[in-house]
C-alpha cells in the first residue's frame, strides 16, 4: 500500500472520514505521520475556537475585574481565581462528570458530554480566566499620561475606552497573550486523557501517538512525530500573533515596539 | 471506623455519611493526597537541582556542554509537556531494562525489538516479575518522580538561566578585578545573588508544578484522580455496603477545592517571601515598599 493511499484512507480519520479500522500491525512511518497529523485537526479546532470565543469573554472579565462596583468585581475575581487556581486536568474531569449528571435531568446537555462541545466549553472558560488576568494586568499598566492626554482632548466614556484604553491595553497585553495562546494549544492535548471519551477512536494527535506507542511499545517514533507537529503549530501561532503585534504597534517608532518573546511553556 | 458502623443498612443521614467517608477505601483515598504531597516534596528539590545544572551547562564555555544545556532548555518549549510525561515513562523504563539486559544476559543473541514487542530476558525485567506488589508501585512512583523532575528541571533551568544573566554585570567585573577565576566568581558572586532574580519565576513554577500533579494519574500511579474516579462511580449494593449513584462529580469537586486551597496558601506564602526579599532592593518592588506610607 502506497503512502498516498494511506493519506487518502487516514488523512481525515480523526473526524470520521475514510477507513474505519485503525491499522493494527505492520505500522509504517507513513501511517503514523498521517494519523497523528489528522489528529491535529482536533487540537487546532479546540485551540482556535476556545481562543476566539475566550478573547471576547476575557475582555469582559477584565473590565468587570477592574470595575468599581463590587457586584461586578467580586464575581469576576472569583471566576478568575477558580479557573487559574485549579489544574485544567481536574477541571476537565469535573466538567465531564458535571455534564454527565446534568444530562440525566436536562436532556439538552447530551451534546456537552461529547468532547467536541464539552471540552471546548471547559477550555473556553479556562482560557478566558487566564487571558482576563493578562488583560487586567495590562489595563492597570496603561501609562497615566495616555489617559490624561485623552481627557485633555475631551475624550470620555465609551469613545475614550474604544479609542485609547482598549487599544493600549491590547498592545501591552499582546506578548503575554501570545504565550497564553500557545499554552492553550498545548493544553488541548489533555482533552482525550481526561474523561471525555474518544468516540469511534476519533481522537486528537496525542491520542493517536499514544495509540501507536502502546501498540508498537516503541515511544521513540510517534512522540517525536507529535513533537514535530506541535512545534510547527507553535511557529504558525507565533507568526500569526506576530503579524497582529505589528499591526497593534504600527504607530510607534521602530525601537519602542514590543517584541514578542516566547516565554516558558507551562501547563496549568 | 466508628462503633455504630457495623450495620450500614440501619444508618441514615449524617451518620451514614460519617461511616461512608471512613471506609478502608476512603482511607486509601486520603492516603493518596499524601502521595501527591510526597511527589511535590521530592520533585521540587530534584527539579531545582536539574535546573541548576541545566542552566550552568547552558552558560558553559565548553561547546558540547553548552549545546546540551541549551537543547535541554529548548526541548520542552513548543511541545505539550503531557507528551513528555507519556514519552519519558516508557522511554526510561525501556532504557533501564535494556541496560540491565545487556549486563545480565550477554549470551542473549536475539534483538530486543521484535516487531511490535520489546523483549528482554527474565532476569533483566524491572522490577522482577516475582517482586511483591509494593516494589512495583514504588518503581512506578520513582519513574513518575524522575519524569516530573526532568520536565520541570527544564523549566527551572530556563528560569535560572535568565536569573544568572540578570545579575548585574558590574558584580562579575568586580570579581574579576579581585583576581577570582571564573569558577570562583561563579560560586562566590553569581550563585548567591541570582536567587532574588530567580524567585518570581521559581514561585510561578511551583504553582505550575502543583497544578501538574494530577497528571500522575496518566503515569499509572494510584493518585487522587484515580481514587476519585474509582470511588465516585455508581455502586450497587451487590459490591458494597454503601451503595450510591454516580458521585464522581462531587469527588472531583472536592479535588478542585483541595487544589484551590493549596494554590491559595502557596500564593500567600510566596507573596510574603517576595516581600521579604525585595526589601531594600534597587528594584521597582523595593522602591514601592520604600515609598509606601509606613
Amino acid at each position: 500500500m502506497s503512502c498516498w493511499m494511506t493519506i487518502q484512507d487516514y488523512g481525515l480519520r480523526a473526524v470520521g472520514i475514510g477507513e474505519r479500522l485503525l491499522p493494527r500491525e505492520d505500522f509504517t512511518l507513513c501511517q503514523q505521520f498521517t494519523l497523528i497529523g489528522s489528529g491535529m485537526i482536533w487540537n487546532i479546532y479546540f485551540g482556535a475556537f476556545a481562543l476566539i470565543s475566550g478573547f471576547f469573554f476575557a475582555n469582559a472579565l477584565a473590565m468587570a475585574k477592574s470595575a468599581r462596583s463590587p457586584w461586578l468585581r467580586k464575581p469576576a475575581e472569583w471566576f478568575i481565581f477558580i479557573f487559574r487556581g485549579s489544574p485544567l486536568f481536574v477541571q476537565f474531569f469535573f466538567g465531564y462528570f458535571l455534564f454527565l449528571s446534568l444530562k440525566q435531568v436536562f436532556p439538552i446537555f447530551t451534546p456537552f458530554t461529547a468532547a467536541w462541545l464539552g471540552a471546548l466549553v471547559v477550555l473556553f472558560l479556562n482560557t478566558s480566566a487566564y487571558s482576563a488576568e493578562i488583560f487586567f494586568g495590562a489595563l492597570r499598566s496603561i501609562p497615566k499620561g495616555d489617559v490624561e492626554s485623552a481627557d485633555a482632548y475631551g475624550f470620555s466614556g465609551w469613545p475614550r475606552f474604544k479609542k485609547i484604553i482598549w487599544p493600549t491595553m491590547l498592545r501591552l497585553a499582546w506578548p503575554a497573550y501570545t504565550n497564553e495562546a500557545i499554552f492553550l494549544f498545548h493544553a488541548t492535548a489533555l482533552v482525550f486523557f481526561s474523561g471525555f471519551p474518544a468516540w469511534q477512536q476519533k481522537g486528537d494527535a496525542l491520542y493517536y501517538a499514544n495509540y501507536f506507542a502502546d501498540k508498537t511499545f516503541n515511544p521513540f517514533v510517534p512522540y517525536p512525530i507529535l513533537a514535530m507537529y506541535f512545534i510547527l503549530l507553535t511557529l504558525v501561532v507565533l507568526s500569526i500573533f506576530g503579524l497582529a503585534n505589528r499591526f497593534l504597534n504600527r504607530h510607534l517608532p521602530q525601537e519602542a515596539r514590543r517584541k514578542i518573546k516566547l516565554k516558558m511553556n507551562v501547563i496549568r | 471506623m466508628f462503633s455504630y458502623c457495623t450495620d450500614p443498612n440501619a444508618l441514615s443521614g449524617l451518620t451514614w455519611l460519617s461511616c461512608y467517608l471512613t471506609t478502608g477505601k476512603h482511607m486509601a483515598f486520603y492516603f493518596s493526597f499524601g502521595t501527591v504531597l510526597l511527589l511535590l516534596a521530592i520533585t521540587a528539590p530534584v527539579a531545582l537541582l536539574f535546573g541548576f545544572f541545566g542552566a550552568s551547562a547552558a552558560r558553559s564555555h565548553i561547546l558540547p556542554l553548552r549545546w546540551f544545556g541549551k537543547t535541554y532548555i529548548a526541548l520542552v518549549r513548543g511541545v505539550p509537556d503531557i507528551a513528555f510525561f507519556l514519552f519519558f515513562v516508557i522511554a526510561l523504563d525501556q532504557m533501564i531494562e535494556w541496560t540491565r539486559h545487556k549486563i545480565l544476559c550477554p549470551e542473549w543473541t536475539e534483538p530486543v525489538r521484535q516487531g511490535n514487542d520489546f523483549v528482554v530476558c527474565q532476569a533483566a525485567k524491572m522490577p522482577l516479575g516475582s517482586a511483591p506488589q509494593w516494589v512495583h508501585e514504588t518503581y512506578g512512583f520513582t519513574l513518575a518522580v524522575f519524569t516530573f523532575a526532568i520536565v520541570f528541571g527544564a523549566f527551572a533551568a530556563n528560569v535560572m538561566f535568565g536569573a544568572m544573566r540578570a545579575v548585574p554585570r558590574a558584580q562579575m567585573e568586580t570579581a574579576e578585578a579581585y583576581g577570582m577565576t571564573r569558577r570562583q566568581a561563579f560560586r562566590r558572586i553569581l550563585v548567591p545573588q541570582m536567587w532574588v532574580y530567580a524567585l518570581p519565576g521559581l514561585g510561578n513554577l511551583w504553582m505550575v508544578l502543583i497544578k501538574a500533579t494530577p497528571l500522575l494519574f496518566l503515569l499509572g500511579v494510584e493518585d487522587i484522580v484515580y481514587w476519585a474516579r474509582e470511588m465516585g462511580g455508581s455502586k450497587t449494593s451487590k459490591f458494597t455496603e454503601y451503595p450510591h449513584g454516580d458521585w464522581r462529580m462531587w469527588y472531583f469537586f472536592a479535588l478542585l477545592v483541595f487544589y484551590l486551597c493549596f494554590t491559595r496558601i502557596s500564593e500567600i506564602f510566596l507573596e510574603r517571601v517576595m516581600k521579604r526579599l525585595t526589601k531594600g532592593q534597587a528594584t521597582t518592588g523595593g522602591e514601592a515598599q520604600r515609598k509606601a506610607p509606613a
